[in-house]
């Protein structure tokens, strides 16, 4: 007992007055907060791991903000080191020289990039990514192709070549990209006039235009997916730092009881923010390196990337780590300075005065006051897209959400009366902390609404794509062209495209043209008749003019109806096509070459109009049939064959390719069909819906763990009201009241939202506004199950803590 | 009993309404320096009000609070928040002690934020939660000890900082008589050693009876015992 | 306790005789126990011989009972230093103290201060012992808790009774 006298001479520190924070006392209350932050038992550490997760999505998806540029870029600079478009014409061989032929095609909506290839010397010049050019007959593929190859035999066909070896990464954009080289001793090069030949001769790759990587409308897409896949992640991660907020506020005073001034409240309620983030920073980089491995296996619009190089620009890294944590900080901040924490408790300042509406409606208006001079400007292929304007419209109209969601919330909540024990329960407890609900819910509401838009805008631009054509998709679905078939082969390719499997129906004919007879003595530069020549059967006419009586040796003349063309089309019809005249049918580049191939019109050439063809066009000029005219003496001709596929065959389309195929590297074969790009909306909706599932999972997490937080700080009231004969299924009812209300109330209000930016992006593409209601119930539907989910979830615990000795004071 | 010396702290014609009723209608108190000051009256007649005033945690609408010869009116939240930390210590009826921390840490807060190193001022700890007969649940977090053992890990943490004044307010309100006496003789005792006075707030009289002097709060206004006898 | 001292305070609100003495006695105070006419004479008595009451007059056919006391001012400085001294604080006490309050309440004396005091000499007392039973061994500890929760018992028996002092005096009123 003698001894205690020692404690009575403790060294009673000095008082200390007010000094400014040295950097000793903000690491000290920094760590002291992430003590807080870590310790605290199981519940501590699901608030962490939740905010932490939270931040490191937030973190994951800016740190693939910032690797879009380098993607994009990495991807262009693959694209021009093997383009040749731009390659100039070479007139003779060279060591150095090869011939390439363009082969891609398309295989059930996927672009298949091909090339036919045969060197010319010793030395050829190879593709990126290509060690050595493949002989004849042999090829080079992507292994992605090689997969595919692998299934399907039908492809196969179409390109039977060897398989020799693989191109490396270099000569391809994306892992999942389908390309081929293939080596070829049928190419011919084309002569100056780019006529003759089937290929092209070059000296090497990389000629190339520069475009731009994306169209304006894909442009805006990515935007507003980015917006609308952060947007909801910084709002829970607004939320997450706030979780076990009532708690750390009593904390926090009971620090104050013991002498800690306002500052150093703050800076602990940072501290403890900030462990969250920086654990979210390490989340977040974990999340981005394996969902970039993913992305290797995702395919958006027949764009794939390499995950090495979906590199985040470096500057913008370091902003992110330096940003995110000082956000989460600021948050916090933010969210303490509507409390005092006092020695005694917490005060919420403004409790019992009304939320006003009026800014709140302010944000989402100056949203849409940012989107609308923009209506109407991201059409065709150049408009440019100022995305800061846009991004910020996007942002401020989804966040209007969140902040007119509080007023609603307090609006509605208010005015609610009577009704049985568990709802009152409910509707009081909403009545007193109606901030918190409306927290609670601002998450699920904005991924709502962001969702509902971007469905919106995908699915009009999706249209876009199918409806561009205006190809009267039930008369053919499919032409084939083979460039440089005199009127000879027209009939053959006719042949074998007709008794292609699937074909139901095909109409060929041979496009040329003629000119004036004195073409040939006319001085350079003056102006030559134009005259279109159609030679094509009966049946084949009758799709393109309104020919009446018609038998072989038939000749039609056939006046543009095109009114921009002006009257020189007419004109020159009037003047030169006219029964027994003649015309040259020597028609080739300026100036004159060669003698003139004469011919006359038949005497009973008579006049037709002219109907849309097949494929969309309008047709003019003379049209015959072949029996009027000597096929052989025809300029450039180009056999079309327009086809009408029969419905019931599958893969139609795909054994005409290969009927195109095999006709030789300069037939094309285009399918005027829109099936295939609706696989790709559905693949693109599919991936929204599971972004955005995802998503309000993550936010039923923290729903969750709110209301458990709720739930256990009153477990002794809850202990109260069993005791005295409540029934559990009634607070079991009240609790999902309790969520379910203000989520109702947030759904409607993202409906509105996101309809509303739904219909301002439409307005920006120039698209009909056009709601998809099945979309709008399927996210409410979604976010209703979240609901659902938390509060059966929620179940198992709150039956645990009303069992009796809750009544026991802890 | 003390030697008359000068009042460490007073207190006259304190006023403190919450709303329209008045919790505090003029009371005065004063206390020297060692002094265990006992305030008892019915509940809700103002004790807590009273003693909150004292402390500095809430502002009273009229009157003042001198500690030390200064006026508690004119200091800011920062220079109030330093009282507390160096001059004050506080034993409530429970709650007191944050959750998260083991009673140690919890012990040791009041001097770490006063900027001891956090190795000193676990040993100063250490050395009063032994001194206060609950050294073996210093690892232990206050929601897995016993309600006494709490309440003197709160007395050790209201001392640990060498107070000129405790505040317990019904520091043995949740106790049963035993650990309630266990409490009370162990503050008596070692507020007498550090020679801290004490702010008693009880409506028992067994534990007033711990104290030197006793003041009785009724509907807001203060009555000293002593001068009354 | 002093069954002379009450009777002088009921005389303090005017002359009676020994009859009404008894009889307002026994309504007040005489709950289970009726004063006997003998002891109100002696007591009367001996108030005379010490000249705290004097005989105010004798009723025609007089017999002792026929006697109307009066207070004198003797008599009335005796009842206020009886009131303002606290009782010894001891077991039954509560008699002393009932009869003291409705007394100081019969006679407008501030009752509320007699409360009071009593308050601090109980919890005078109460230091003591506690001071005792921190220094003592357990058998002083034993034997001091004992005295102290009968202690606590009568000091809560007051602070009750201040709580209620307005009602009383209502009641007493009547
Ligand atoms: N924070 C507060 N808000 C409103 N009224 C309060 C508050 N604190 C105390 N009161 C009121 O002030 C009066 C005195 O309270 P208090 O000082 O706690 O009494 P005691 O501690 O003596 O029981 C009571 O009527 C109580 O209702
Ligand atoms: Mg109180």
């Amino acid at each position: 007992m003698s001894g205690r006298l020692a404690y009575g001479s403790a060294p009673a520190p000095a008082p200390a007055p007010e000094r400014p924070a040295g950097v000793r006392v903000w690491a000290r209350d920094l760590a002291l907060g992430a003590r807080f932050a870590a310790g605290g038992g199981r519940e501590g550490w699901t608030r962490t791991v939740l905010t932490a997760v939270g931040v490191g999505l937030g973190v994951a998806l800016l740190l693939l903000a910032a690797a879009v540029p380098a993607t994009l870029n990495s991807r262009e600079h693959k694209r021009q080191a093997r383009d040749t478009s731009a390659a100039a014409y070479v007139a003779k061989p060279s060591g150095k020289s090869l011939l390439i032929a363009d082969v891609g095609t398309v295989w059930h909506g996927q672009q298949v990039g091909g090339a036919l290839l045969k060197a010319e010397g010793a030395k050829p010049a190879v593709p990126p990514g290509v060690a050595e050019l493949p002989g004849a007959g042999d090829m080079v593929v992507s292994p992605a192709l090689r997969e595919l190859l692998r299934s399907t035999p039908l492809l196969r066909e179409r390109i039977p070549y060897r398989d020799t070896g693989t191109i490396g990464h270099a000569g391809l954009m994306g892992p999942n990209e389908l390309m081929y080289y293939a080596g070829s001793d049928r190419l011919t090069a084309r002569d100056a006039d780019y006529q003759h030949g089937n290929a092209k001769r070059i000296t090497g790759f990389g000629e190339h235009i520069t475009s731009d990587a994306l169209t304006p409308v894909l442009d805006l897409l990515l935007i507003i997916m980015l917006v609308v896949l952060l947007l909801p992640v910084a709002v829970f991660v607004g939320t997450a730092v706030r979780l076990g907020g009532e708690r750390r506020d009593r904390r926090l005073a009971a620090l104050r009881l013991v002498g800690a001034d306002i500052r150093t409240t703050r800076r602990i309620a940072a501290g403890e923010a900030l462990l969250g983030s920086v654990l979210g920073l390490g989340a977040g980089a974990g999340f981005f390196f394996a969902g970039r491995q993913l992305a290797a296996h995702v395919t958006i619009h027949d764009i794939s990337a390499y995950p090495s190089d979906m590199t985040p620009n470096t500057a913008l890294t370091v902003l992110i780590a330096l940003v995110v944590p000082l956000a989460a900080v600021a948050v916090t901040l933010i969210s303490l300075r509507g409390t005092a924490i006092e020695p005694l408790g917490v005060v919420r300042h403004g409790l019992g005065r009304r939320r006003t509406l009026w800014w709140r409606v302010l944000v989402p208006l100056a949203g849409l006051a940012l989107l609308v001079p923009l209506f109407g400007s991201v059409t065709g292929n150049d408009a440019h897209v100022n995305e800061y304007q846009t991004a910020t419209g996007a942002v401020l109209l989804l966040f209007g959400v969140t902040t007119v969601l509080p007023w609603v919330v307090e609006a509605v909540v208010g005015r609610l009366r009577g009704g049985p024990v568990a709802w009152q329960l409910a509707i009081r407890r909403l009545q007193l902390n109606h901030g918190s609900a409306a927290r609670m819910v601002s998450g699920v509401t904005v991924a709502v609404a962001g969702a509902i838009a971007l469905q919106m805008l995908f699915a009009s631009v999706d249209g876009q794509f199918v409806h561009a054509t205006g190809a009267d998709a039930s008369r053919i679905q499919a032409t084939v062209n083979v460039p440089a078939a005199d009127a000879r082969q027209a009939a053959a390719v006719t042949e074998k495209v007709r008794t292609t499997p699937g074909v139901a129906r095909a109409y060929g004919f041979t496009d040329s043209r003629a000119t004036q007879p004195d073409a040939a003595t006319l001085r350079d530069g003056q102006d030559v008749a134009y005259i279109p020549l159609v030679v094509g059967d009966c049946d084949t006419l009758r799709q393109m003019a309104e020919i009446g009586s018609c038998k072989p040796g038939s000749a039609y003349v056939v006046p543009s109806t095109d009114r921009f063309a002006g009257p020189s089309p007419n004109a020159d019809l009037a003047k030169y096509a006219r029964p027994g005249k003649r015309l040259d049918l020597n028609v080739g580049p300026t100036p004159y070459r060669g003698t003139p191939r004469l011919w006359t019109l038949p005497s009973g050439t008579r006049a037709a109009v002219s109907r849309t063809d097949p494929r969309g066009q309008r047709n003019w000029g003379v049209f015959v049939t072949p029996e009027a005219v000597d096929a052989s003496r025809l300029a450039d001709p180009t056999t079309v064959v327009m086809v009408n596929l029969d419905p019931g065959t599958q893969d139609a389309v795909e054994y005409l390719r290969n009927t195109g195929a095999a006709l030789g590297p300069e037939a094309q074969v285009s399918s005027v069909s829109n099936f295939t790009t609706q696989t790709q909306y559905a693949q693109l909706r599919r991936g929204l819906f599971v972004g955005a599932a995802l998503t309000m999972a993550l936010i039923g997490a923290s729903l969750l763990v709110t209301m458990l937080e709720q739930l256990r700080d009153r477990k002794k009231l809850l202990a109260v009201l069993v005791a005295f004969g409540t029934r559990r299924t009634a607070l079991a009812w009240s609790v999902l009241w309790q969520t379910a209300v203000p989520i109702a109330l947030g759904l409607v209000l993202a409906c509105a939202g996101g309809i509303g930016l739904g219909a301002a992006l439409l307005a920006m593409v120039g698209e009909a506004f056009h709601v998809d209601w099945g979309i709008v119930a399927r996210m409410s539907g979604i976010g209703a199950a979240v609901v659902l989910a938390v509060t059966l979830l929620s179940l198992p615990p709150l039956w645990r803590l009303m069992r009796p000795d809750g009544l026991r004071t802890e | 009993m003390t030697a008359p010396a000068e009042p460490l702290l007073t207190a006259t014609g304190l006023r403190k309404s919450y709303g329209p009723t008045p919790a505090l209608d003029g009371a005065d108190f004063s206390i020297r320096p060692g002094e265990v000051v006992a305030v008892m009256g019915p509940s809700g007649s103002g004790k807590s009000t009273l003693l909150h005033c004292l402390a500095g945690i809430v502002r009273a609408d009229a009157g003042d609070v001198r500690y030390d010869g200064r006026s508690m009116a004119g200091m800011s939240d920062g220079e109030r928040s330093a009282l507390r930390r160096a001059d004050f210590g506080f034993v409530f009826q429970f709650g007191q002690l944050v959750p998260e921390l083991t009673c140690l840490e919890n012990v040791a807060m009041p001097m770490r934020l006063s900027g001891t190193k956090r190795r000193a001022a676990e040993k100063q700890a250490a050395l009063w939660l032994d001194r206060l007969e609950v050294a073996d649940v210093a690892g232990k977090r206050p929601g897995e000890v016993s309600g006494g053992q709490g309440q003197r890990v709160a007395v050790a943490r209201a001392l640990v900082s060498g107070p000129r004044v405790v505040f317990a307010d019904e520091p043995t309100g949740a106790l049963d008589s035993l650990n309630g006496e266990r409490v009370m003789r162990l503050l008596t005792e070692a507020a007498h050693d550090t020679r801290a006075a004490v702010v008693l707030v009880t409506h028992e009289a067994r534990v007033a009876a711990y104290s030197d002097r006793e003041i009785v709060v009724r509907d807001g206004k203060s009555r000293d015992m002593e001068r009354a006898a | 306790m002093s069954i002379g001292h009450a009777l002088l305070g009921l005389l303090e609100s005017g002359p009676r005789h020994g009859y009404d003495l008894k009889r307002a006695f026994d309504e007040r105070f005489g709950h289970d126990r009726p004063l006997a006419y003998g002891q109100v004479y002696s007591t009367m008595a001996r108030l005379l011989k010490n000249g705290l009451v004097e005989v105010d007059g004798i009723e025609a056919g007089g017999g002792p009972e026929r006697k109307r006391y009066a207070i004198t001012d003797a008599g009335v400085t005796d009842v206020e230093s009886w009131l303002a001294q606290p009782e010894k604080p001891e077991p039954y006490l509560q008699t002393t103290l009932y009869t003291k309050v409705v007394l100081a309440l019969l006679t407008g004396r501030p009752a509320a201060d007699l409360l009071d005091t009593q308050r601090a000499e109980h919890l005078r007392l109460m230091r003591e012992l506690t001071r005792r039973k921190t220094a003592g061994d357990l058998a002083d500890q034993l034997i001091c808790d004992h005295a102290l929760f009968h202690l606590e018992a009568d000091l809560r028996w007051l602070e009750l009774t201040s709580a209620r002092l307005g009602q009383l005096a209502a009641e007493v009123a009547r």
